[in-house]
């Protein structure tokens, strides 16, 4: 368990790192929080010339309020997202989804950029953010930056619209102010990754669904946002007869993957039940 | 920075929670694990394994390995083949086992994933792994045997040279043996006038999974070799080492440091011991391997892998009459150091603590392309305790009554020990009824039937199911003289030797060697008790054959049965080589010396002498009585006359969510009897973890290999070992029924809690939808096969087919093989 | 060779390592630190947990160079004084350790959840232990151990000077 060699470069601008990023090429890996790509590279999965370690570049950490959205920085750790009364006031939902990755040691190290860029269809930050809607700022070679919307941001299976010699910096959230969250997430045991999980945020107007954003962890090679169920959800009643109906259909043209957690039905039958459980926690009731 | 001790109290030790002696060096990152010890000039060594399950070797290429920075050597099987030793099986289980020569480094043929095919060493552990990923190995491909009933067939052979897949065929009968009356005619008059149950169940492949990997470190001085090694039996290596390399026994020092954990895994002598052990030879330098945890996974042997064909006959009444148990067991692609016996060990196990009149036993050993299998926390008595257990649930629900109720009026009842049983073996003594009692109370069992019921009304998605195991199993390997019927390749005796020094001061020499289950601290309140010493003056040391010479290891819950029993008589001979020496010293007759307490007394007098006394006099020589030589120190080996029989009462409440099959457990409760404890701190540890292993084994899980033979659950990624988040505080009692063939009563603990605990998970998952026409579910009940269980049997119910006994049909199991498939990869996020 | 400046257990340290080199393996190899072990290659087992920078962390999923002027605490640091820290006591007294292999880890990571929660209820133990196996107790004890040491540390913090019965505390449940 020990990796192959390879040069490392610890730059502390963006800049810096784009530049590393461009002299290298295809030989070069970027190292977030390294709770992925360590494994990776110590099973000798994956072998790069260079690794350039994001972890000195300050610019890239933290959270803050940008009016109608919050901003969080691509290196900021499980652990800040957590900790953050921003997060937790305007993007609830992120909040619980966080808290439930892996183990406290993985989530003191693994970053919310990282995750994401990595893109494990059974990673747990996918779903919430592009449920959320989120916009995620990238930054290409030379410096200038293109905003990506979370619907065009995972592509397949451990691949995201970020680029060859480009760096995810920021994740952009619009505030859900006041919406009910859950994730709802099933496992064989604790520290796993999803079987399944479902991410729910609606905003609820006396014991009605006004709004409703649902995204699905592992039903597919990328996360999935059921909007049909979303739509379905606007209405109704928080009731479990009315959100048993209206989420009846979630699993429908979804490929998710057979493995020896459980065959493709199997998942499309625990979203179906996942998604109830998820809106009904998210909505209060 | 030492522990704080509390002070200690007066009385007897035996009885004592006396925290462990152990703990000191273990909290505070002061051990010595194996893979802690560097030498000067030491090399690294890396494995080259197979991929593939089955496959000729054609080609090694080393040249560019070789030319890799800091490599020194590069070996394969063939630059070893003098002299690398053979990986043994000690036990033949008949005479025409066919047994494949098992060698450390493979040189023609791989015959599973996961095969040494060559090595290489070099100055550091990283450039020995570059090197390894540099050598280049042909091969053509062969077919593979992957699967138990395939197997069977001989269409695929594991070893094409050995013309078949079946190692042996290995019977008990009781008609046969005159212990019983014959299965078949009771089979036959149930089925005339009685309940007949067909049941077959699978016995998964487990990993052993201890938390340290395996680490061996070998150090040629001179014409000696000194190996540390992560084992559970530095003697038996010793002996395997010597017997297979050529190597004098006597030159030849094995030390087991601290090792981390064995469950069975570190029983075996590995080729990664025999491989290193070559390339220190041949290189004439210190050499280090330590494994990762996915070759732990998939190189270190596996455990259980059986098909279970079980038939069971009853009275109407529900009073049972046959059992009849036919297994296949898969070996693996080699016979282990204990292999084949495995499920052997089984035999006297399935009719359990229940009066069967009659009972038949067959297992026939089979060869796959896997990795082997070879003991895991309770070798053969999981198995056995399962089937028995599953089959008396069976039997309550079809007679529809309370399962206890139905146990009950089939065990041996207290005033009949010792009781000799349909298998043949004599059980010492045991209270099935007060251990079942006492975990009802504790369990609060009749409220839970209530809410159990109540949920079953309202049709609650959430179902509640109660599991129980009233299990036994035999501890204490072994009597030889029985080893030697089984054609066990050994003696089942332990040794110990105890040496007083001039200070006052005690060493303990055993022959046992612990990797956690405490010697250090239970064997000093044995001879604490036994010569009145202070706990703390008694020094217990273990694992280094040039210290403890002589022993038999630990595995099989032997060590306090037997290995103890070794220490007591060799303390009262320490007693009694100095009642002459405190007798002359007194002035007495040694027929008026008494010895209690740790003093020698006059009888009728108030003089006495010290037993530190007495060992400084003797140490000094220089008054002692004509003809005695200046040494009390003593030694005994022990021999066991028999087994002990350890039981208990399990009872398990898992809530079942029928919306998606997950499983979560309300409450455990356990009573179990291990006849007199000595440690109840650790008694209890011992029974905590092996619950919660064997409730592993019942959810969580199962080795599975693709159709290639490639293990799919190589990481602990999907090879999925139970969390702090995932378990749930125990509750544990104990009922004493003393052993009547040990000096200190015990019965032995270390596998109890794996054994027992398996069957009343499950039993608590069937219980919790049998009302849905689920009758059984594949282990590990994963949420998926719970769910899945529960569509069939709805569906099934429906059509009113709900409750029919499957009878068995040739060559078709009532049961499918969990189909393996692809996993997600990569680690932690 | 990347020169890395770390502060371990109290003790500054300037080393040239390769990149490719776990903190773990520095920790183990470099600095003689055998303390901090190995049992996995994916992360999951938590053995190797340290401290960095005084939060937890998988010493085996960090790079070396990542600890380039960053303090590392390990167990063989966590006693003062030559006291053991509570948590270390609480494990010897509630038979939370059998093989010994898991502990350091566990302890370590037993401190970390007392450093956010001082009062954690058993389930709140249970989850922040998740990323560390054990194979020989069944966590039970360990989860008493934790109990056992937050009420120490707590009553000690407020100075009562009152400390829950060891004896007690370590008794078997029934």
């Amino acid at each position: 368990m020990i990796p192959a060699s390879f040069d490392y470069v610890a730059p502390t601008t963006v800049d810096e790192a784009l530049a590393a990023l461009a002299e290298h090429g295809d030989d070069a890996k970027v190292l977030a929080g390294g709770q992925s790509l360590l494994p990776i590279l110590r099973m000798r999965l994956n072998a790069p010339g260079v690794v350039v370690d994001l972890g000195r570049i300050p610019d890239l950490q933290g959270v803050c309020d940008d009016g109608d959205h919050i901003v969080i920085g691509a290196m900021t750790t499980y652990a800040a997202v957590l900790a953050d009364d921003l997060v937790s006031t305007h993007a609830s939902l992120l909040s619980k989804a966080v808290a439930t990755v892996a183990d406290p040691q993985i989530r003191h190290r693994g970053t919310l950029g990282g995750a994401l860029v990595h893109a494990d269809p059974a990673g747990d930050v996918g779903a919430p953010v592009l449920a959320l809607g989120a916009e995620l700022v990238v930054a290409g070679p030379g410096g200038q930056t293109r905003t990506v919307t979370a619907d065009d941001f995972f592509e397949d299976l451990f691949t995201t619209a970020v680029g060859e010699g480009e760096l995810l910096t920021q994740i952009r959230i619009p505030k859900h102010t006041g919406w009910g969250a859950h994730y709802e997430k099933f496992v064989r045991v604790s520290h796993q990754w999803s079987i399944v999980a479902v991410a729910a945020t609606v905003r609820s107007e006396g014991g009605t669904i006004a709004e409703a954003r649902v995204g699905l962890t592992n039903m597919g090679s990328t996360p999935l946002r059921a909007v049909s169920v979303e739509n379905a959800l606007v209405g109704q009643p928080a009731t479990d007869e009315a959100i048993r109906a209206a989420v009846a259909s979630v699993a429908d043209g979804t490929n998710p993957p057979s493995d020896l957690n459980g065959d493709s039905d199997y998942r499309r039958h625990l979203a179906t039940v996942l998604t109830r459980r998820a809106v009904l926690a998210a909505a209060g009731a | 920075m030492t522990i704080t001790e509390d002070a200690p109290t007066a009385g007897p030790e035996i009885g004592k929670a006396r925290r462990r002696k152990e703990d000191q060096r273990l909290i505070t990152g002061r051990t010595r694990w194996t893979d802690n010890i560097t030498l000067p000039g030491m090399l690294h060594l890396a494995m080259v394994r197979s991929p593939f399950a089955h496959a000729t070797i054609t080609a090694i290429a080393t040249d560019e390995a070789k030319a890799s920075p800091g490599v020194i050597a590069v070996l394969t099987g063939r630059d070893l083949a003098d002299g690398q030793g053979v990986v043994a099986n000690a036990w033949p289980i008949t005479t025409d086992q066919v047994t494949p020569t098992h060698l450390p480094v493979a040189v023609d043929r791989v015959a599973c994933a996961g095969e040494i095919v060559a090595i290489v060493a070099a100055r550091s552990a990283a450039e020995a792994r570059d090197a390894a990923e540099l050598v280049d190995v042909d091969y053509d491909e062969l077919p593979a045997v992957l699967d138990l009933k395939e197997a069977v067939k001989d269409e695929v052979l594991a070893h094409p040279d050995l013309g078949t897949n079946t190692s042996a065929v290995w019977t008990l009968d009781s008609a046969a043996q005159g212990s019983g009356t014959d299965v078949e005619d009771e089979i036959a008059k149930a089925r005339e006038d009685g309940i007949v149950l067909e049941r077959e169940f699978r016995q998964q492949r487990l990993i052993p999974a201890f938390m340290e990997p395996r680490s061996t470190v070998c150090d040629p001085t001179g014409e000696q070799m000194t190996v540390w090694t992560s084992t559970q039996v530095p003697h038996i290596l010793r002996f395997l080492v010597a017997a297979t390399t050529g190597m004098p026994e006597s030159k030849i020092r094995i030390i087991a440091p601290d090792v981390g954990g064995g469950f069975g895994g570190k029983l075996q002598t590995t080729p990664e011991e025999f491989a290193t052990i070559a390339v220190a030879r041949r290189l004439g330098k210190p050499c280090k391997y330590t494994e990762t945890r996915s070759e732990s996974l998939l190189s270190g042997h596996h455990g259980r892998d059986q098909w279970q064909k079980l038939t069971l006959s009853a009275r109407k009444d529900g009073t049972v009459t046959g059992l009849k148990v036919e297994l296949l067991a898969d070996l693996g692609a080699y016979v282990g150091v204990v292999g084949g016996g495995v499920p052997v060990l089984g035999a006297w196990m399935f009719n359990s603590i229940y009066k069967f009149a009659a009972y038949h036993f067959t297992v026939r050993t089979l060869l796959t392309n896997k990795t082997w299998v070879d003991a895991y926390r309770g070798a053969g008595r999981p198995e056995a305790t399962f089937a028995v257990e599953r089959m008396m649930d069976e039997l309550a629900a079809e007679l529809g009554r309370d399962p206890l109720e139905v146990r009950e009026q089939n065990w041996i009842r207290h005033e009949e020990f010792p009781f000799t049983t349909v298998a043949g073996m004599t059980y010492d003594s045991g209270n099935y009824e007060a251990a079942t009692a006492r975990a009802k109370e504790l369990f609060g069992y009749d409220a839970l039937r209530a809410e159990q019921q109540r949920r079953r009304e309202a049709h609650d998605p959430v179902q509640l199911g109660i599991g129980v195991s009233t299990f036994t199993e035999m501890c204490g390997l072994a009597p030889s003289r029985i080893l030697g019927a089984l054609n066990y390749g050994a003696g089942g005796w332990e040794s110990a030797s105890i040496r007083m020094l001039a200070t006052g001061k005690v060493e303990v020499l055993t022959g046992t060697s612990p990797h956690g289950q405490g010697h250090e601290t239970a064997w000093s309140q044995i001879v604490a008790d036994r010569l009145g010493v202070p706990f703390e003056d008694v020094e217990v040391l273990h694992g280094d054959s040039q210290i403890s010479s002589k022993g038999m290891d630990t595995y099989g819950s032997r060590s306090l049965v037997v290995g103890a029993e070794a220490v007591v008589r060799a303390a009262d001979r320490v007693i009694d080589k100095a009642r002459p020496i405190a007798a002359h010293l007194l002035e007495a007759s040694v027929d008026d010396i008494e010895f209690t307490a740790g003093r020698f007394g006059v009888k009728g007098t108030d003089k006495g002498i010290t037993m530190a006394e007495v060992a400084l006099a003797t140490w000094t020589g220089h008054n002692l009585p004509d003809g005695v030589e200046p040494s009390i120190d003593a030694d005994a080996t022990f021999d066991p006359d028999n087994f002990s029989f350890p039981h208990g009462t399990h009872l398990c409440a898992v809530e079942v969510d029928t919306e998606t099959g997950k499983t979560t457990m309300r409450s455990y409760v356990c009573v179990d009897d291990v006849g007199t404890i000595i440690n109840p701190l650790i008694v209890e540890g011992q029974v905590h973890g092996g619950v919660v292993q064997g409730i592993a084994q019942a959810l969580w899980e199962g080795a599975e290999f693709d159709e290639q033979g490639t293990l799919v659950t190589g990481s602990f990624v999907d090879y999925t070992l139970p969390t702090s988040a995932d378990t749930i505080s125990l509750v544990t009692d104990h009922t004493v029924s003393p052993s009547t063939y040990t000096a200190l009563g015990t019965k032995g603990v270390g596998e109890a809690g794996a054994i027992a605990s398996t069957p009343a998970v499950v039993n608590a998952i069937v219980d919790a939808v049998r009302h849905l026409g689920v009758s059984d579910i594949t282990m590990p009940c994963t949420p998926e096969r719970v769910w899945k269980a529960i569509q069939v049997g709805s569906a099934g119910a429906t059509e009113g087919e709900r409750g029919a006994a499957a009878h068995f049909d040739d060559g078709a199991p009532n049961q499918d093989s969990p189909q393996p498939s692809d996993t997600t990869e990569g680690g932690a996020q | 060779m990347t020169r890395i400046h770390v502060t371990v257990d109290g003790v500054a340290y300037s080393d040239e390592v390769e990149p490719r080199t776990l903190l773990v393996h520095y920790l183990r190899q470099s600095l003689g630190k055998t303390g901090t072990v190995v049992g996995c290659d994916t992360s999951n087992c938590g053995a190797c947990t340290v401290h960095l920078d005084g939060v937890s962390v998988k010493s085996c999923n960090v790079l070396a160079v990542q600890a380039d002027g960053h303090e590392v605490t390990t167990i063989e640091g966590l006693a003062e004084d030559g006291q053991l820290h509570p948590v270390q006591q609480a494990f010897h007294e509630c038979h939370a350790l059998q093989c010994g292999y898991c502990t350091p880890g566990m302890i370590m990571q037993a401190c970390d959840v007392l450093k956010d929660n001082p009062d954690p209820t058993e389930a709140e133990i249970r989850e922040g232990l998740e990323g560390n196996l054990c194979r020989c107790t069944g966590y039970h004890n360990i989860v008493k151990a934790v109990q056992q040491a937050a009420g120490q540390m707590r009553s000690a913090s407020s100075g009562s000077g009152e400390t829950a019965d060891a004896t007690e505390a370590a008794e078997v449940s029934a």
